[in-house]
């Protein structure tokens, strides 16, 4: 058994210093969406749902770029756009 | 480089991409290929699994080239139906696929798509690297060029956009919206090196030669989608993958399906003592022919899984994306011939790919996954009932076995999502579909002079 992270810890990345995914309304995070579903599926963990600040934190450091946050998010309120040229995750073997 | 204007830009160096370049490039057009990884192949995931009729349709016999980077000849496939500790297994392995009729090898998909690229090069296409294509450039309604992420702006006479599964270029062009998570599947994969000769050993292989096992039941969770294990020459790729709107249902995330897979007790043998490699993450687009955004507009098409074009049921997807680059590639030369790159004459293209096996064999496949997913006993209670009636099967336990065979027969009638989904089935409207698609057929063969 490995955790996501020892598997993320594998991977070469290519960090832009800006974030390549926004959640464009974090009301909607609070008020309406109750599942988070953001935060169970990414495969990567991007999506964390901190209670403290009450928001999703986006490590979008670790994104692996499948880009299922379009469509996990039963509010469309993740937007993910491929990062800048060059950047983000490179993959060795695919 | 704003100032050069291209008769082809290309978006995304995968099988589509490169498919498209290479003929265009061979036909003497000027040439773009844009990819936004580092290298071709840097954001691309497959199983992999590479059918060689469609690769060979463009260049040849790959196989004999010294530097091919195919991994091993597949000679068996292999499926498995898998309950919590059994698995009941059928597959096929041919002599023939030794010989003469190479139908598929492993491949690392990276690897491939570098060394495919390297094709299109050497064809006088240009490949520019590390370039995220953001938008499209339209005069007067026409699609003539990309701006890059950095604000650059290249022209061309048409685009292909071959930009996988989250094409940005699809929707640009006004062709799709935003995908439903029921029209993509999610799948997650490590690939964990192990010796050549273990991997011989294990899967009973010759040298070099290959085998993939498709994977179906528990290990989905009553999710519609599939486990694969296939051999590569000194590593294995697992992985798993099922429909978005699934996981978006239950919350299962996908690592803990891909451990689980991997923890199976008939799983776990295969892979005993391997070290991780990578793990990887990808999207499948499964919408198929219902999905498929139109292929053409003005100075624009699109091919690959940015169309949809993958059939899921088959594992095909980019001998797909190979045929359909091909077809774009050569409907650009006739339309650069002709000095027309409207929508009505870039049709042609879809027209291309409906002599082809592409639009066929998705319009086929257009409606099984519905058909699946609105009998989810299929999922959730046949596989271990199989596995179930299997075991007694072959359990020698003292009983006669005309007990043991009525008690087969009555768990099995028992079983209420048995009985859900006979009594769902038996209406008159499929006996009626049953009479209809026996009067087609029957029709048909006799068209056929049979």
């Amino acid at each position: 058994m490995s955790s996501v992270e020892e598997k993320l810890g594998m991977l070469t990345f290519k960090n832009d210093h800006q974030s390549h995914i926004q959640i464009p309304d974090p009301k909607i995070c609070i008020t309406r969406c109750k599942d988070k579903p953001c935060t169970k599926i990414c495969p990567a963990k991007v999506y964390d749902w901190v209670e403290s600040q009450k928001k999703i934190v986006i490590g979008y450091e670790n994104c692996i770029e499948c880009g299922a946050a379009r469509m996990l998010c039963p509010y469309q309120n993740i937007r993910w756009e491929p990062p800048r040229g060059g950047f983000g995750v490179s993959y060795k073997y695919g | 480089m704003a100032d050069e204007k291209f008769d082809c830009i290309i978006v995304g160096a995968g099988p589509a991409g490169t498919s498209a370049a290479i003929t265009c490039a061979r036909a003497g057009l000027s040439t773009l290929l844009l990819e936004r990884g580092e290298y071709p192949g840097a954001k691309n995931v497959q199983g992999a699994i590479l059918y060689s009729k469609m690769l060979a349709d463009i260049l040849g016999e790959f196989w004999n080239e010294p530097d091919s980077p195919i991994e091993r000849l597949i000679t068996e496939q292999k499926m498995m139906l898998l309950s919590k500790d059994s698995a009941l297994f059928g597959g096929f392995k041919s002599d023939r696929w030794r010989k003469d009729q190479q139908n598929c090898y492993s491949i690392i998909r990276v690897a491939f798509d570098r060394w495919y690229a390297k094709k299109a090069e050497a064809a006088g296409a240009e490949l520019y690297t590390g370039v995220t294509v953001s938008d499209l450039i339209r005069k007067n309604g026409k699609i003539c060029g990309v701006r890059t992420s950095e604000n650059d702006e290249l022209a061309a006479d048409v685009v292909i956009a071959c930009d996988g599964v989250n094409s940005i270029l699809a929707q640009k062009a006004g062709l799709i919206d935003e995908w439903r998570s029921d029209e993509v599947a999610l799948a997650v994969k490590e690939v964990l090196a192990l010796p050549k000769e273990k991997i011989e050993d294990r899967f009973n292989l010759e040298k070099n030669e290959g085998t993939t096992i498709e994977m179906f039941g528990q290990i989905t969770q009553g999710m519609l989608g599939y486990g694969f294990l296939y051999t590569n020459k000194e590593s294995l790729s697992i992985g798993i993958g099922c429909k978005v709107s699934h996981f978006q249902k239950t919350g299962i995330p996908p690592y803990d399906l891909l451990e689980q897979l991997k923890a199976h007790p008939i799983v776990r043998k295969w892979i005993d003592g391997s070290k991780s490699l990578e793990y990887s993450a990808h999207l499948i687009p499964e919408g198929g022919y219902k999905s498929m955004p139109p292929l053409y507009t003005d100075g624009f098409l699109v091919g690959g899984d940015a169309a949809q074009m993958v059939n899921p049921s088959h594992r095909e997807g980019s001998n797909f994306a190979m045929t359909a680059g091909k077809a774009a590639g050569e409907t650009v030369i006739a339309a650069k011939k002709e000095g027309n790159y409207s929508a009505k004459f870039l049709s042609l293209y879809q027209k291309k790919l409906k002599e082809t096996y592409v639009l066929p064999d998705l319009f086929d496949h257009k409606d099984l996954e519905e058909k699946i997913e609105s009998r989810p006993e299929l999922l959730n209670v046949l596989p271990d009932l199989l596995c179930q009636t299997a075991f007694d099967y072959f359990q020698v336990d003292g009983r006669p076995k005309r007990d043991l065979q009525s008690a087969i027969i009555k768990r099995i009638f028992r079983n209420k999502g048995v009985r859900h989904l006979i009594k769902s089935e038996l209406n008159i409207q499929n006996a009626l579909l049953l009479l209809k698609q026996g009067i087609k057929g029957a029709l048909k063969y006799k068209s056929l002079g049979g």
